[in-house]
């Protein structure tokens, strides 16, 4: 019997890997985000997980399992298309020369359209970058470049969101106003969110799911509360 | 003052050559005591460089007496050896000779055929054959350029060509600054030489022209006409090159194959 719509994930990987000259980079991985849920990917570094996101996002190829995007294998769908709707946000923004607003209208402007001008003030005020619409991107700090590149993936309504360590150049404050800004769009949008992170405390904030990465493998993975015991007493925290 | 000890035009040209090099080597001498040494890489170039337009003055000689039908082959022979040499400074990128000879016969071809056809490029092949090697060469020149600074360009911005295609972008949309960038880039030396015509440098074309008893004017005129189907084919060239090059940079998956362009 075929699966109803509403029992589908919308995120699933099956056996994904990618293998580089014999190096698991990811090994196997079987993981499933259903949508309005938050997982967090936490690992040491060099354990796969800004791996992991690419080949969500399609960027790296898997070399070996695919991934379902509500129940379809990601490799029958047009790579600009699938992109769009798997939107990934770097641990490094790349803003494009320009101002702020020019960067949030990319991805629309892909498409031939664009976003009204309150509604992209609205959403930067949002984030705490009220009036900084027209400001050039060359004149921005770390922290706010890497607010205006999660925007710029937002405004493209991806149905899942990627997020590789989206709040590293983000002091505290800015750090709980993204926090609370992720927890609230992953709600109202029914987003199916990745979040790579170093921070258990952020994990602990904002995730229902944990899957902890070492080696590319999962070594475990589950809910948040049943999570967080093992890895305060692990000694392979990250 | 030489002319006076050698009448004949044969050894005369060759102790102008010898007198010629000399001056060469003796630059590269004083440069050697600032440490700067390229007296054997500078040697190999006069050499071989003497050595090919001999051969190239044997070959005019040739062409005054084989049909005007066998200038389209020893044009694409030259187009040929021009993609192999500028396909030699950019072995990593993929399908490059090919790619490079697509886009210098296509560059050179279309300007020197429409230019033939209308009668710019007398259909001789004493007229052809000349113009045609200055066309190729800047198409050559062009292909490099081209090839080395789109690769330059997307080495330099990975990371916002990576963000573009995972925003949806295809590989056209997001490279299409740097690919605007290297083909203006690849033509600057050409608009360069276009602009200083006559003020910094009087070309040999135009000079040969006059000293053989054209006149200065329509002299000038052709030597325009030249420098303008020069950046023409130029244009086609890089923009040619450039789009190929740029498809192969990229999977069937729209995904930046980065490894390509590394060396």
């Amino acid at each position: 019997m075929k699966p109803k719509a509403a029992d589908v994930p919308l995120l699933q990987t099956v056996h994904l890997s990618r293998e580089i000259k014999a190096k698991k980079i990811v090994a196997d991985l079987n993981v499933s985000v259903e949508q309005g849920t938050l997982l967090a990917v936490v690992g040491p570094s060099g354990s796969g997980k800004s791996s992991f996101l690419r080949l969500l996002n399609r960027l790296d190829e898997p070399t070996a399992g695919t991934v379902l995007l509500g129940g379809v294998d990601y490799r029958t769908l047009m790579p600009a298309s699938l992109r769009r709707r798997v939107g990934l946000v770097f641990q490094t923004p790349a803003l494009f020369p320009g101002t702020v607003g020019d960067n949030l209208q990319f991805g629309p402007r892909q498409r031939g359209e664009s976003i009204p001008a309150a509604a992209l003030a609205s959403l930067l005020e949002e984030i705490g970058l009220a009036g900084y619409a027209a400001r050039d991107v060359g004149r921005l700090s770390g922290g706010e470049a890497q607010r205006v590149a999660l925007l710029r993936t937002l405004v493209n309504e991806p149905q899942v969101l990627l997020l590789d360590e989206p709040t590293s150049a983000l002091d505290a404050s800015s750090e709980l106003i993204i926090e609370a800004f992720l927890a609230k769009i992953v709600q109202q949008k029914a987003l199916a969110c990745i979040l790579v992170t170093h921070k258990l405390a952020q994990a602990s904030r904002i995730a229902q799911q944990i899957l902890v990465l070492e080696q590319g493998k999962v070594t475990l993975s589950g809910p948040t509360a049943e999570i967080l015991p093992c890895l305060t007493n692990s000694s392979t925290i990250p | 003052m030489l002319n006076q000890f050698f009448h004949d035009p044969l050894t005369l040209g060759i102790v102008q050559a010898v007198i010629a090099a000399l001056m060469v080597l003796a630059t590269a001498l004083l440069a050697r005591q600032q440490r700067v040494f390229f007296i054997r890489e500078i040697s190999v170039a006069m050499l071989r460089g003497l050595v090919q337009i001999v051969c190239v003055g044997f070959g005019l000689a040739l062409l005054l007496k084989v049909p005007f039908w066998l200038g389209a082959f020893i044009l694409l022979g030259m187009a040929t050896i021009a993609a192999q040499m500028t396909a030699q400074h950019a072995k990593h990128l993929p399908g490059v000779f090919l790619i490079s000879f697509i886009g210098i016969s296509l560059g050179s071809g279309l300007v020197i055929g429409l230019m033939t056809w209308l009668g710019v490029i007398e259909p001789t092949l004493t007229s052809l054959v000349p113009v045609g090697s200055m066309i190729i060469s800047s198409t050559m020149r062009s292909n490099s350029q081209a090839l080395e600074r789109f690769r330059a360009e997307i080495l330099a911005h990975e990371r916002q060509i990576e963000a573009g295609l995972a925003l949806g972008a295809t590989p056209k949309q997001i490279t299409a600054p740097y690919l605007q960038a290297t083909v203006s880039a690849s033509l600057l030396p050409h608009i360069d030489s276009l602009q200083s015509l006559g003020i910094v440098w009087i070309p040999g074309l135009m000079t040969g022209m006059v000293l053989s008893g054209a006149s200065p004017i329509y002299a000038a005129l052709y030597q325009f006409v030249v420098m303008a189907l020069i950046v023409a084919a130029a244009r086609i060239t890089a923009l040619v090159t450039t789009t190929l090059i740029r498809d192969r940079l990229f999977s069937p998956a729209d995904q930046l194959l980065l490894h390509l362009v590394e060396r």
